[in-house]
């Protein structure tokens, strides 16, 4: 949540999605991001110290 | 400020240190939404509704974290009361033959936690008495403090007298000689500002419901940016949605010390209480002048106007008022109040069996008259006449 926060504040569309299971066994949801997007998004959560488990291509 | 219309007409309620009531409107309606338009378990599911519940909470956090001046949101740990966050940092991070200095004016919700360790042999307490009001100096720190003392921990506002600790210099004292410094917020938060940066505090303890005006079954522990959650053990471990093909509980925050599903509805409304204090003209400082306003007012009339009215709490204070009336059982009083005059407010030793006894008041007690921002000066009037009434026997 506290990602997606960061992310609308600095205009990156994102979406919330279930956690896809071949991803992590966590339950709720993880953030997509478009692939064009996710060198800035990677920048705007490290800015706010943001600890991110991993990026997956989704592909 | 706009009274709530489904109280009685003239029902007046000063049992605010107790909970706060009524709530704002906003408050109110952020948990009816909830439950009717939202409903989910944030964190578990990965549905829409879920999502919804997510934000509510992070919102919350988010809220709260710049209320208490933390930066990030995830050290804030959300609990059912102050009394569950002060058990989490008491038992999480004492450890066998600690020491720790605390105050005469605490309330059980840390006396009792440090007891019983106490008690099992486990840590060593020193209870500082503090000025005649109960008020500890960095002298009396000096005079306590052992090598194994590990942490002070105190209330910041006695829910008995309303007096206010000096937080500032404390924490300063407990930086330069590297302890632990955890807080009891819960009569101050939403009253006095608290920084847990400037002040040097580690842990916040505070209630949602109380001065944040958000529903009952709400708190929490806010965790400086600073400290080092390894030095804290959780108080309980189980589901928090994460980390879920593993057995073990997560090292992060602030899973690591929620387990469980929050009180949803209760953080979406506490979210809004703490909005509802950000909104005010002036934020706390408008808080803080009404309080002492109604303090001063009841304090000042009621020594003219009542014979054998005893104040316990200062004039200056921030609407903590506990008075004893000569000849009159605090019983007696409060349940007049009540029947005759419909009139709330507490009586005895309110859960603080210390501070009475610091004050002269045990095991008697006191009556007990806490103010809110939606009380007001004619409600004082009313109630001055009434006590007025029940000392003149009529």
């Amino acid at each position: 949540m506290w990602a997606v926060d960061v992310l609308n504040k600095n205009n990156i569309e994102n979406k919330l999605i279930p956690v896809p299971r071949d991803l992590s066994s966590d339950c709720g949801y993880c953030v997509m991001v478009g692939y064009d997007l996710i060198a800035q998004a990677e920048e705007f959560l490290k800015r706010e110290n943001i600890e991110f488990d991993r990026i997956v291509d989704l592909k | 400020m706009t009274k709530i219309s489904r109280l009685k007409n003239n029902t007046i309620y000063f049992d605010n240190s107790a909970t706060s009531f009524p709530k704002p409107p906003a408050v109110v309606d952020a948990v009816v939404d909830y439950m009717t338009l939202v409903g989910a378990n944030p964190g578990r599911s990965g549905h829409r509704m879920a999502c919804e519940a997510g934000k509510i909470v992070f919102q919350a956090r988010k809220n709260i974290a710049e209320f208490f001046g933390v930066k990030s949101p995830m050290n804030v740990i959300f609990s059912s009361n102050a009394t569950d966050s002060l058990n989490l940092a008491i038992k999480g991070i004492l450890c066998q033959d600690d020491h720790v200095i605390t105050s005469s004016m605490e309330h059980n919700s840390i006396i009792r936690p440090l007891k019983m360790l106490e008690d099992r042999g486990i840590i060593s307490i020193t209870v500082l008495p503090g000025d005649d009001s109960g008020i500890i100096s960095t002298g009396e720190l000096d005079s306590a403090k052992k090598n194994n003392t590990k942490a002070v921990i105190i209330n910041h506002m006695s829910n008995v007298t309303g007096i206010v600790q000096p937080v500032a210099e404390i924490g300063k004292w407990c930086k330069k000689n590297n302890m632990i410094f955890i807080l009891d917020c819960a009569q101050s938060a939403g009253i006095i500002p608290i920084d847990l940066k400037s002040d040097s505090i580690d842990m916040i303890a505070f209630a949602g419901h109380k001065g944040l005006y958000g529903p009952t079954g709400t708190g929490g522990l806010i965790i400086s940016d600073s400290f080092d959650v390894r030095k804290m053990n959780p108080l309980k471990e189980g589901g928090t949605g994460s980390m879920s093909d593993k057995t073990v509980q997560p090292n992060f925050l602030p899973d690591m010390y929620e387990s469980g599903t929050l009180n949803v509805a209760g953080i979406a409304g506490l979210s809004k209480g703490v909005e509802f204090l950000n909104n005010m003209p002036e934020k706390l400082k408008s808080v803080q002048l009404h309080k002492v306003t109604l303090q001063k007012y009841f304090i000042e009339k009621a020594s003219k106007r009542i014979d054998g009215f005893k104040s316990y709490s200062a004039s200056s204070g921030f609407g903590v008022v506990s008075f004893t009336i000569g000849g009159l059982s605090v019983s007696e009083i409060t349940q007049r109040l009540s029947d005759d005059f419909d009139i709330m407010s507490r009586q005895g030793l309110h859960c603080s069996p210390l501070a009475h006894q610091r004050i002269g008041t045990f095991p008697e007690g006191t009556v007990r008259f806490s103010f809110s921002v939606f009380n007001t000066i004619s409600e004082v009037e009313t109630a001055l006449e009434a006590l007025k009434i029940i000392r003149d026997g009529k």
